[in-house]
This record gives structure tokens, sequence and C-alpha cells, in this order.
């Protein structure tokens, strides 16, 4: 078993980082930023860590050098948040449809207006539909686990996508949390170097990133489509993989406590801790609540959704962020789309919750339940509402 | 690449639509871009070549007579050649309204 130590989870993400032994990192230093490239900067410029630091002048960059660097066959990292994730959103696009397999740590914060540093899921429901494969994690371990899951995955020769793993800013970002480190030997043996397909050389010359002509693109599109949507096998193998060296498994949907429950509490990133307390409070009392928690996003694992929510009566699906004139939040919408066309499917009611940082307590995933029982209870099915806020 | 792109199915693209054959934009029609089409009166040609100097697709070439002809699957029908030429031996026409 590795080492136990407590670390600020940003710290701990460069520090996986390191042992993921990357070739390039380039980041653009200030706000908004976390201490992952604070604390890689340091490994570098210390000498504990043989990659180059491209401190770039903007997002924009500091993305593009990553796609210029793993073209030529260079494992590559990157990390940001909200208004520097908007700023990189269209080389987000490039580097999934040129099957560039960089890894980038989003510490998800909110989007501007008004100005907020605080945490939410804005930016990342920004670039939704950008490829690249996605996770939501919960907690500081998960996210050091997947800096290692997301290279070996992205990497493989079967899938070759860039992967994000989305944290939530400050809540997971800046706060200490006791880590099981993996012993350098096991990385290794875990992630062997990076062996591209194709990469740029002088000796052989190819050509990324050309022009293609509307009767070629549809063609190009799904060839990107069929790839992510069958890199699921391959993503539950790597997982596999993982908890046989470690012990921690994980799953594209986790549940907790649902066996029997008639009403799941849906959540995905940090709420999903919160929750589970509250799930519990209410199992106390006697009431049938359980909790489901999305940790792939993209592809979305529609099977594993529909197998783990098909028999509740209701699920209160909890949003952090808000789809301006839309059908709901952006979970809402995916989930009730996972569960069109059954007959016998749970109401959906939403919440969008916690936006721009505020706190919500498990007593606060009680009243949603409360509220949700009773508005279903009363005919309002597919309710929709921004919780909590001053009438 | 051994077929026009037009013809491949998605399973057949290389993994990121990477290209592996160097100079395959020469399969690339830009001559269905025209309206008009540069047609030559060869009475009037001093075989100068200002033609093929100003064409700035490189579309003309020099046949097997002397003549500079312009190669239609790449003209895009610019005219250039027609403005440049010192005796107004070529003129830009319809596609199909040529004599």
């Amino acid at each position: 078993m590795g080492k136990r130590v407590g670390m600020e989870v940003s710290v701990a993400a460069a520090e996986a980082v390191k042992q993921a032994n990357v070739d390039v990192i380039s980041a653009y230093p200030i706000t908004p930023q976390t201490h992952i490239v604070e604390h890689l900067s340091e490994l570098v410029a210390n000498g504990e860590l043989d990659a180059e630091f491209f401190c770039v002048e903007s997002e924009h960059s500091a993305l593009s050098v990553c796609v210029g660097a793993e073209a030529t066959g260079a494992r590559s990292f990157t990390c940001t948040s909200s208004q520097g994730l908007a700023l990189m959103s269209e080389i987000t696009y490039i580097a999934s449809a040129l099957r560039l397999p960089i890894v980038m740590i989003i510490a998800n914060r909110t989007l501007s207006a008004p100005l907020s540093i605080w945490n939410d899921h804005s930016d990342a429901m920004s670039i939704r539909d950008c490829g690249w494969i996605q996770f939501f994690v919960e907690n500081g371990q998960e996210v050091y686990d997947h800096v290692f899951i997301s290279y070996r995955l992205g990497e493989d020769r079967e899938v070759l996508l860039p992967v994000i793993i989305n944290m939530d800013g400050f809540i997971l970002s800046h706060v200490i949390e006791p880590f099981e480190m993996i012993e350098q030997e096991k990385i290794d043996q875990f992630l062997p170097p990076y062996q591209p397909l194709y990469r740029l050389h002088p000796d052989r010359p190819v050509t990324m990133g050309a022009f293609a002509l509307p009767s070629i693109f549809a063609e190009t599109k799904k060839a990107q489509e069929v790839a992510i949507r069958s890199s699921i096998p391959k993503i539950l193998d790597v997982w596999k993989a993982f908890g046989e060296m470690t012990g921690r498994y994980y799953h594209p949907i986790e549940t907790y406590r649902i066996e029997d429950a008639e009403t799941l509490l849906v959540t995905m990133g940090s709420f999903s801790e919160t929750a589970s307390v509250a799930v519990d409070e209410m199992r106390e009392k006697g009431r049938s609540v359980g909790l489901v928690k999305i940790r792939l996003w993209r592809p979305f694992p529609f099977e594993a959704f529909k197998k783990a929510t098909l028999q509740a009566k209701q699920l209160v699906v909890i949003d952090r962020a808000v789809s301006v004139g839309g059908p709901g939040g952006p979970v809402a919408s995916e989930v009730k789309a996972a569960l069109y066309g059954y007959d016998s499917r749970p109401s959906v009611y939403n919440f969008v919750a916690g936006i721009s940082g505020r706190d919500v307590s498990p007593s606060d995933f009680i009243k949603m339940v409360d509220k949700a029982e009773i508005e279903i209870e009363e005919g309002n099915k597919e309710g929709y509402e921004l919780y909590g806020v001053r009438e | 690449m051994t077929k026009p792109e037009s013809e491949w199915t998605w399973k057949e693209l290389p993994v990121g639509n990477v290209v592996l054959e160097p100079g395959n934009a020469s399969q690339y029609r830009t001559g269905d871009w025209k309206t008009l089409k540069p047609v030559l009166k060869k009475e009037l040609c001093i075989h100068c070549g200002l033609c093929y100097i100003f064409c700035p697709d490189m579309a003309y070439s020099l046949d097997k007579e002397g003549y500079f002809i312009a190669d239609l699957f790449y003209c895009k029908g610019c005219g250039i050649c027609s403005k440049e030429c010192p005796t107004g031996a070529i003129s830009m026409v319809l596609d199909g309204e040529e004599k």
C-alpha cells in the first residue's frame, strides 16, 4: 500500500502529473489558475521533473502548445478554470478531432458575469460537446488517481482521445485531504511511455489538421463520434486495471444505498459526498432515498445510468450550472434524454444549486428531496427551479 | 491517395484525419469553381508565356505544339491570363458557349 499523506488537492494533482512523467506542461500562470501549475513549475525548476514548462500569454496558447507538443509525440498537460477555459474552447475541439491524448484538469469555476471566482460547472458545460472524454471527480484522491487513468486511457491505440478531469474549484482544489500516494514503480508499470500512432517527424512527414471539404467532413465527424462512443469498454478496462493495482475501483455511474429506493438523488462532482451524508440521514429516518453519482460525463454512460435509475419512482437531479432559456440544468436534460421513450420511467425533478460556490449542505439536499416529493405528489412531475433563491 | 475523397467512407479515414501521403492537393478539383473559362485563339498567340507566368494556380503548361494551355481541372477562371495577354488571344467565355 502506498504512503498516506495530507496534501492540498492541487499539489497532489501536480505530484500525479510528475509521476506520470509528462514531457510538456503549458499553462497560463495567473487567475484563473490553481496551485497545480504553480507546483509543477517548482518541480521543473528544481529539476525534480524533466519536462518543458511553457509559461504562455493565454489559455488559448496554453492548449495550442499542448496540441503541437502532443502532435510530435510528447506527453503533455495543462489545466485551467472558468474564463481561461472559455478562451481555450476553440482549441479543445481541435485537440479531440486531431485525436491527441492531452490530459487537462479543470478546477471548475463560474463563468462571468457577474465576475465571480467561485465554484460551479458553467465552465465545463460551455465545452460539453468538445469531444474529450470527461470525468467529474468527487474528492482529491480521485483527482490524483485519474491523472494516471486518463493518460493510460487517452493514449491507448483504440482510444486516442484527450481527457478532461473536472474537479470542483476551491471545494476540492484548495483543500487539504488525505492521499494514498502510489509508488513510482507501480505507476511506471501501469503507464508505459506514450507510443503515438502518428507524429510530426521530419523522417516521415504527415499533415495534421488539414482542410476538409463538405464532401468528407461528415465522414470525419462520424469517425470521431464512433471513437468516443466505443471508448466505454476501454474506460472500464482501465478502471479495472487501476482497481487491481490500488484497490480503488471506479465506475461510470456510482450508486449509494439505491436498493429499493423510491427517490434517487442524482449528482455530479463533489456534491456527491455531501449528498451521501444526506442520504444516510434520510435512510436513518426510514425514508426510501438513494444516491446516483455520474462520474463519466462524456461519453455519457446511458446503459449504466438506465440500469441504476429506471426502477425508481422519481429522480431529484441537482445541477451546478444554468442552461439559460433551456430545458433545465444540463445534467437534468441529459437524464431526461436518457430515459425518454421508456413507458415506466421515473419523474425527473431538477434543482440548480450551489452556483458560484454557494454552500450546499446535507440539510439542503434533504430540503430538495422534500420539495421534489411534494411537487411530484401534487402532479408537477418534471419541475425545474433554482434552489435557495430569495424571492 | 488512391481515390477521390468524395468516395471515402468514415471507416477508411486515418485516425485524426492525418494525411499520410504528400502531394494530394493535386487531386483537388478547383476547376469547378469557375463560371468563365479561357479560350485561346492560336492564330493570335505569340508564344510569349505571360499567361503561364501570371496564372496564380499554375494551371498553364506548354503543349507539344508550343502553345500554353490551361488545365481546366485546376483553372478557377479568374481571367488574369486573358487580361495580361498582349495580343488579346485569350477570351473568357461561359462554359459550353465557346465556338
